[in-house]
């Protein structure tokens, strides 16, 4: 049989790449992730009835944010945006979530998992690693059916964890928004399938295939406006068992622990009682790159919900977690 | 590692896939690139040399580092495409790592659906065997534009020559088969380093480049079709807002040619033409528009279009018919039904199709034409021919991997039953 492989084609009309001497229609690297994301955001508008767009006020849903509006400019948004509060927010990720909201007129919808808690379907974790990291779950499936979400945009990536490394773009939730890893469905080219039964819905992931440094670099290239706990800055903190913790009324307190001032940032913006800081001077995105560039340690290390036990994450995202 | 943080303004992308089955070296190789080029943190990495040294190990095994889940590690097998990254200053790299089992001819299959390259392990000492013919054919089925031949072990056979060169020899005969167009050599030991990323020392005959300087070097440019115009329509793009009152574009990704504000275009199904107002981003209109650029076409006529719909130029028009002959790869567990009704998707459209017609289910070792078989199973590949509900615009698969590829769906399941290249 005759099987030939892409005939090579040459470009009709070259035109000069200005980073370079090659002459060739190419796209850097971060010019096709966010082709390729724009595209995907797109075919969730096209292809459900009701879709939402995760928000949680971190550099992976701002960036997710900013590619959606891409993907619709001149028109707005046409999905709202939905965020489980766990309650232990940092400040700064509310009122930047807020000024940003009002900025580019997005409705938003807030989840809170203390609602859960009191409508006693979540129940609140005690003692010293006490977190609502597990609850967040609960209150995201409540969220979904209340406002009968089919699909749910979320600005996971393949890179930060390896139950993460063989999720799919479009990812199937049985009625219970439960994610079978054995029961996948295969995705080849760029054809998406959405189709789904009453009751069940999907999550969408349109930056499976950045990595932390992409994120990054695309901020600096398209200027996007974060939170300033990313940066380098002062902060009272605690270190307990070699995860820096900002100290909050939120986080249990431990005997003959110490709190002192250090200059840190943040790497994950999550929940304020397990998201570790870094000690680190970079206060300039720049600076941040270089950092992350020379790190020798995973963006997640400083997770401590992700370090109760190897398989956590894989644990969580099979009862329906992000 | 140093890197300027304006580096990236000068990175592109390259996707690969890797085949291989637990004991040709994969893995190993895979942690071996991760590993010298930096990619690797030092958190993973003690994992890895924790369980290796509970696991009593000699030395530190890379091959942990692409362990996924719980399922596998237990098992010790990789059940499923996992995806991987990695970049040097001159490229990002996105790895879809597939297991290499007859058993998981879909796996690879949909592995290599986006792949640029493929990389083929071969173990030097047992030679061109059955496996190698299989990654090749599915690498070369799926239109792989380049493909790297990686002769692993090569520390085994003492590092000498003709083990290599028996390797090559046997390719040729086999590669007639193929018609592939860009295939590379590399003899490698991925356990000890030689010529993956640093050059070997123990290999003076060779004088080729270094796994690594492929990856980073090969041109892919030209991988994507540049001469055929085809845009499908993904979403209408209608602010209804006092600032943009009468906007009415077109979004979608390019699948072919170059597109330039001025040029006529044709919508299908329609048939009707009319001239490109402009192309539009967020930041900005564009002077002209390629693969795999997503953006939003404005035309001068009012002319109804929606999802589903082409644009094409006037003078280069796709294929527009109902009867699609196809090779497929089988993905289900459940067998194909011959005459059976399934949902199919090209490009943005959807729609119902019919099984006509099984031509013939391929050996895929053999690549010998099983006429007369009827049953298509997991994993089998077969050339069928198909009816569609309606007129489907495509283009042939070795000149488009967008608009010459179709999967077909299970109408109650919604399953994805099979992976389809148009021929």
């Amino acid at each position: 049989m005759e099987l030939n492989t892409m005939p090579n084609v040459s470009s009709p009309t070259p035109q000069n790449n200005n980073h370079s001497n090659m002459i060739s229609y190419n796209l850097t690297h971060l010019r096709e992730l966010e082709a390729e994301a724009i595209y995907i955001i797109r075919e969730v508008a096209a292809q459900f009835e009701n879709p939402v767009l995760m928000f949680s006020g971190g550099k992976d849903s701002i960036t997710m944010l900013h590619l959606a509006r891409k993907a619709f400019y001149p028109a707005k948004l046409p999905f709202p945006l939905l965020h489980v509060d766990t309650g232990h927010n940092f400040p700064e990720t509310i009122a930047f979530r807020d000024a940003l909201i009002k900025k580019i007129g997005a409705k938003l919808i807030v989840g809170y998992v203390q609602d859960s808690i009191d409508r006693g379907t979540a129940t609140e974790e005690t003692g010293l690693t006490a977190s609502r990291i597990r609850l967040q779950t609960t209150t995201l499936l409540e969220s979904l059916e209340k406002y009968k979400f089919d699909a749910a945009l979320g600005g996971a990536r393949r890179d930060e964890e390896k139950a993460r490394a063989k999720e799919r773009f479009f990812s199937h939730r049985d009625e219970f928004g439960q994610w079978d890893p054995k029961n996948q469905r295969p995705e080849l080219w760029n054809l998406f399938n959405g189709k789904k039964n009453m009751g069940e819905h999907f999550r969408v992931f349109p930056l499976s295939n950045w990595t932390e440094m992409d994120i990054w670099q695309y901020i600096l290239q398209e200027k996007v406006d974060i939170p300033s706990l990313y940066f380098a800055h002062e902060r009272e903190c605690v270190n307990r068992d070699g995860v820096i913790l900002y100290k909050s009324e939120h986080l249990p307190e431990k005997e003959g622990e110490e709190s002192k001032k250090l200059m840190v940032r943040f790497r994950t913006i999550g929940d304020m009682t397990s998201t570790g800081a870094s000690i680190s001077d970079a206060d300039t995105l720049e600076k941040i790159i270089t950092e992350v560039a020379s790190t020798r340690t995973t963006e997640r290390g400083g997770r401590a919900d992700d370090k109760r036990s190897e398989t956590s994450m894989e644990d969580r995202k099979k009862e329906g977690y992000f | 590692m140093n890197i300027d943080p304006k580096s990236y303004l000068d990175m592109d992308l390259l996707r690969f896939s890797t085949a291989g089955s637990v004991d040709d070296g994969k893995s190993t190789l895979i942690g071996r690139l991760l590993y010298d080029s930096k990619s690797i943190f030092e958190d993973q990495y003690e994992t890895i040399k924790k369980t290796s040294e509970r696991r009593g190990e000699e030395g530190v095994n890379l091959a942990l580092l692409t362990d996924g889940l719980r399922a596998e590690r237990e098992q010790g097998i990789t059940i499923d495409v996992a995806y991987r990254y990695f970049a040097t200053p001159k490229r990002k790299f996105i790895i879809a790592d597939t297991p290499g089992h007859v058993q998981y001819t879909r796996n690879m299959v949909t592995g290599a659906s986006t792949a640029n390259l493929a990389i083929v392990l071969v173990d030097a000492r047992k030679g061109f065997v059955e496996q190698s013919r299989r990654h090749l054919f599915i690498a070369s089925l799926l239109s792989i534009p380049h493909i790297v031949i990686c002769v692993n072990k090569m520390d085994l056979v003492d590092y000498k020559q003709e083990a290599f060169e028996k390797i090559k020899d046997d390719f040729e005969d086999f590669s007639s088969k193929l018609q592939t167009v860009d295939v590379e050599f590399v003899p490698v030991s991925a356990l000890k380093g030689d010529n993956v990323v640093e050059r070997s020392k123990n290999m003076d005959w060779y004088q080729g480049p270094t796994l690594m300087y492929l990856l980073e070097n090969v041109h892919i440019a030209s991988d994507h079709n540049r001469i055929d115009c085809r845009f499908p329509i993904q979403y209408v793009i209608r602010p209804q807002t006092d600032e943009y009152h009468d906007y009415r574009g077109y979004a979608g990704r390019i699948a072919g040619g170059v597109f330039k504000p001025g040029d006529e275009v044709m919508v299908l199904p329609s048939g009707f033409t009319s001239i490109i107002k402009s192309i539009d981003t967020f930041d900005g209109p564009v002077e002209e528009a390629y693969s795999p650029m997503s953006v939003t076409i404005r035309i001068e006529d009012d002319i109804d279009i929606s999802r589903g719909d082409m644009l094409v130029r006037t003078n280069n028009v796709p294929e527009i018919g109902q009867d699609i002959d196809l090779m497929v790869c089988w993905l289900s567990r459940k067998k194909m039904i011959p005459r059976g009704k399934y949902m199919l998707k090209h490009t943005t459209n959807d729609m119902r199709c019919i099984i006509k017609n099984i031509n013939y289910k391929l050996n895929i070792n053999t690549l010998h034409r099983m006429e007369h078989e009827t049953e298509i199973g997991m994993n089998d590949i077969a050339r069928i021919s198909v009816r569609t509900t309606k007129p489907l615009f495509n283009d042939k698969y070795r000149r488009n991997r967008i608009t010459g590829s179709i999967i077909l769906i299970e109408e109650g399941t919604n399953e994805t039953v099979a992976a389809g290249m148009i021929i």
